[in-house]
């Protein structure tokens, strides 16, 4: 069994649907996920991703679909039997329970040996770097700490898959971006695979080997931080991930523009396409400016220039007359 | 405005703290069958001596806790089901399930015991249903028995049980359960490790509020119990009224008081231990 599913994907789930009462919250997914990927669900509040990854955890039953961890029929399976551990949003550490009682919980449900599970303890918390606060309980810990608490007891019974549920949202956002790398730098380290659900864009395109943008309960495309980037099939997904102009094509049918893809000129550009138009809003980020330019033939369009120079603000000002101009090949054609 | 902040201590210092002293006053004195009141005031420990002489004290105090001990027992096994069913309940149904706990509140103890002589006496409601559905044939009466002091005390403490208990089981994060059950606990380890060691606040509330007014309970034994139920508070009772011994029957109220006092104190003081890590 074991051997047979070594070159399969370690989760495929066949037109997965879950209802609650008369909303479809999970609408016929399809869905594989390979070995050793940092797979993320991304969607906006109520998509259906959290409803996605608790079935994958066993807390839902699903009311039609099969669902196959590592070639194993899962969809009936329950939780405690599954070979998956779960990150929870709320981290969900046990009050009355030391840090290092947290982390063995899952080795003494198994019916670990003590010396061992202390051993596996000692290495796990090591490895997030809490083995000084062995002895603490969950409220006398930061957020950032129990963060990792809840990291290392999931992560100590080597399961298959880990599961996190939105694993950065409690954090504020400096420790956000440490964070980010050092559960990349862990996933890589274990060679495990990683799935998890996220409305942050950021965070699943900076994490992600691959990710699947959710809408109302379907999978809309699926696909690496790229080419969801650069190849959306759909107005919905150009939409939700950065900014995204859409223009009306003269052939009918839509084109996705990136903000950054456009120069902003004073002069009209050599470049196959051009419009003219004027800076109705502006607005300085530091490391870019974006500029909101009112164009005769598709309405307000964003454009994006890189602060390269500390020469004050950007070169532009609002009421300006400006050209934009793009070369043909940077938009994107959507299907929908 | 402090004249506000002080009525509290006002009520307790009158109605309270002034009550306990007399009591403990009479409780110093000495029996004088002739005066009114039948005492004598003075300091002396002559009733105090008696109780821990006479051996019939002892066995009451004995039996008290015994009684109490057990029902509270009972009652934690049949509350706690209670109260996690309520918990589980969809959140818009948990007010009625709350209000037929607490429902029995709104008719007086003393007739609801009396309802239960009705039904636990000879020919009575319980004994009738028991030989026409035919599971005893010659059941024999429970009224006047310790069963009937026990399932008194049960019955008519069980909301202080359940009502603690519901407190403490429904701030219970689900996820907890989740996070359990993730790590490989099946639903009886994940209570047993999770739910249970969660609830144990509720637990010792529950207990020391269905424990510590059986011990000292009086109506029930008297009403439902026989002539062999040895309770603390009837003994009593009849000292003060049958033998009208007042200094005795004080000094078998302080000791009542000074032997649960223990207890509370010690639960206080958890429980501010527990709030001072929790913060």
């Amino acid at each position: 069994m074991s051997i047979a599913s070594r070159d399969g994907p370690i989760v495929r789930i066949e037109g997965l649907t879950k209802r609650f009462g008369p909303i479809v919250a999970v609408d016929r997914v399809d869905l594989e996920i390979a070995r050793g990927e940092l797979f993320a669900l991304l969607g906006g509040s109520g998509c259906g991703k959290t409803t996605l990854l608790r079935m994958l955890a066993g807390f839902e039953t699903p009311d039609a679909g099969r669902l196959f961890i590592d070639g194993q029929d899962m969809t009936d399976v329950p939780p405690y039997r599954r070979p998956v551990n779960m990150m929870f949003q709320s981290y969900a550490l046990f009050p009355h329970m030391d840090v290092a009682a947290n982390v063995g919980y899952g080795l003494r449900r198994d019916g670990v040996k003590a010396p061992e599970i202390a051993a596996r303890v000692a290495e796990i918390l090591e490895l997030v770097h809490l083995q000084d606060h062995a002895r603490r309980k969950p409220s006398q810990l930061s957020g950032g700490q129990r963060q990792r608490v809840a990291l290392a007891r999931a992560l100590v019974k080597r399961p298959k898959i880990l599961l996190l549920d939105e694993p950065l949202a409690a954090l504020d956002r400096k420790l956000r971006e440490a964070t980010r790398f050092e559960m990349v730098r862990l996933q890589e380290q274990l060679g495990l695979t990683f799935v998890m659900v996220t409305h942050d864009q950021e965070e699943a395109m900076s994490m992600a080997t691959r990710l699947a943008v959710m809408n109302a309960g379907r999978i809309v495309q699926i696909g690496t931080p790229h080419a969801i980037y650069e190849h959306p099939v759909s107005r919905f997904v150009a939409d939700f991930i950065g900014i995204a102009n859409i223009l009306a094509l003269p052939e009918g049918g839509w084109m996705a523009l990136r903000p950054e893809k456009i120069t902003l000129a004073a002069a009209r550009p050599d470049l196959p396409q051009s419009v003219s138009g004027r800076i109705v809003d502006l607005a300085y980020e530091g490391d870019r400016s974006l500029y909101h330019v009112a164009t005769e033939p598709h309405g307000t369009m964003i454009v994006s220039t890189a602060n390269t120079s500390r020469a004050a603000g950007g070169a532009f000002s609002r009421g300006q007359q400006v050209w934009l101009g793009w070369a043909d090949e940077a938009g994107q054609r959507l299907e929908a | 405005m402090r004249f506000v902040i002080g009525l509290p201590f006002l009520w307790l210092g009158l109605f309270f703290l002034l009550p306990c002293l007399l009591v403990l006053a009479i409780a110093l004195g000495t029996n004088a069958p002739d005066s009114v009141p039948p005492v004598e005031l003075g300091f002396s420990f002559k009733s105090f001596a008696l109780l821990f002489s006479d051996d019939l004290y002892l066995a009451a105090w004995l039996s008290s806790i015994r009684i109490a001990a057990t029902s509270t027992l009972v009652a934690l096994l049949l509350g706690y089901p209670m109260a996690y069913a309520i918990a589980r309940t969809a959140p818009n149904r948990r007010p009625l399930l709350l209000m037929l706990v607490v429902l029995p509140f709104w008719t007086s103890f003393l007739i609801r015991i009396y309802a239960w002589m009705g039904l636990l006496a000879d020919n009575g409601l319980i004994e009738q249903f028991l030989r026409w559905s035919g599971l005893a044939s010659n059941p024999g009466t429970i009224l006047g028995t310790e069963w009937a002091v026990h399932l008194g005390i049960v019955y008519a403490y069980l909301p202080f049980m359940v009502l603690p208990l519901y407190a403490t089981l429904e701030k219970l994060d689900d996820s907890l359960l989740e996070a359990a059950a993730d790590l490989g606990a099946r639903p009886l380890a994940a209570f047993l490790t999770v739910t249970l060691p969660l609830s144990l606040p509720g637990i010792v509330a529950g207990c020391l509020l269905v424990f510590i007014p059986a011990v000292g309970e009086f109506v029930i034994p008297d009403l439902l119990g026989g002539t062999g139920t040895l309770m603390i508070g009837k003994v009593l009772w009849d000292e003060f009224f049958t033998n009208g011994d007042w200094p005795l029957a004080s000094a078998v109220a302080v000791c009542l008081l000074v032997l649960l006092v223990g207890p509370i104190a010690i639960f206080q003081r958890n429980q501010a231990r527990s709030l001072e890590k929790r913060s």
